[in-house]
């Protein structure tokens, strides 16, 4: 067909779109699947509340039973990680909703954007352990 | 052979009908889960370490009780639409797809139930 007349239905010679195994991440992608990698932990994470919540209404020897496993070092780690998963969740979810409004799709503020994601996210989880450890909770 | 013609038999089979409701309802959730996130993350952090008797009186707490069902109801919305995307993005045959996506109903209204259960009971008093 690439010798037709018309060149109808011939392939020009464009640039082919890299895979995605050699395509270096930017930083807007990392956060892209980042937002939906946290959303699916913190949907599996539910289980955990729900755990807490069926305890404290069971009887005190159940909830001491399910307290002492939220003070393993496994238990906090997961503690700390999902503070942190709802955080990023839901600074991205405010990114989402400040692109609902049309606003903030040039690539310098969705740079920038994502790393205050990032940046905040952390942050937010550091001073929120900190300030639990410093109340002598942890 | 049918007569119809194919714009016919696509017509109003768009968004499996439900036009931009699936997208509002993520957003709306997703607004009051900003709310009630935080309301959660303070409430996890003042009761860490906690025993049963402070943490049953807290949660027995009116506004409490109802924050933390608020949570619940708009958090598993969110959640099962959350998730609903995700199947749609990668569950490949149509009858895997229509299993997970009951089975992620389920799952959302097992959390949402089992919560409300347990918040109810301890606020009247169990
Ligand atoms: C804390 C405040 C939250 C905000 C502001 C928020 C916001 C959002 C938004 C705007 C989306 C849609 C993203 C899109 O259209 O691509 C979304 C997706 C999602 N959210 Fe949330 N959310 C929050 C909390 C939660 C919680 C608590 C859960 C789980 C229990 C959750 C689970 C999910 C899931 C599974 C998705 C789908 C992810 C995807 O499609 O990639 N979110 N969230």
């Amino acid at each position: 067909m690439a010798d037709a007349p018309s060149q109808r239905g011939a392939r020009p010679e464009r640039p082919l779109s890299p895979h995605i195994q050699i395509y270096k991440p930017l930083i807007n992608m990392v956060m892209s699947i980042l937002h939906r990698i946290t959303g699916a932990a913190l949907y599996i994470g539910t289980l955990l509340l729900v755990w807490w919540l069926i305890a404290a209404a069971t009887s005190p020897q159940y909830f001491d039973y399910v307290s002492s496993w939220f003070q393993t070092l496994i238990g906090q780690l997961i503690m700390i990680g999902y503070t942190w998963a709802l955080l990023h969740h839901m600074l991205g979810g405010l990114r989402h909703f400040l692109w609902d409004t049309g606003r903030g799709f040039d690539l310098a503020t969705i740079d920038k954007l994502s790393w205050a994601t990032i940046v905040l996210s952390l942050a937010g989880t550091v001073a929120i352990w900190l300030a639990v450890a410093a109340k002598g909770m942890f | 052979m049918s007569m119809r013609t194919p714009l016919k038999s696509a017509r109003n089979l768009g968004s499996a009908k439900e036009g931009a409701d699936h997208f509002w309802k993520q957003r709306v959730t997703g607004v009051a889960n900003v709310f009630l996130g935080l309301f959660l993350v303070w409430l996890i952090a003042s009761l860490i370490g906690a025993d049963h008797a402070t943490v049953k009186a807290k949660l027995a707490n009116p506004l409490i009780a109802l924050s933390l069902l608020a949570l619940v109801v708009s958090g598993t919305i969110h959640m099962r639409l959350g998730m609903q995307t995700i199947i749609e993005d990668y569950v490949q045959g149509e009858f895997g797809k229509v299993v997970a996506l009951m089975l992620n109903t389920f799952f959302a209204a097992a959390i949402a139930l089992a919560s409300i259960f347990a918040v109810l009971k301890i606020s009247f008093g169990a």
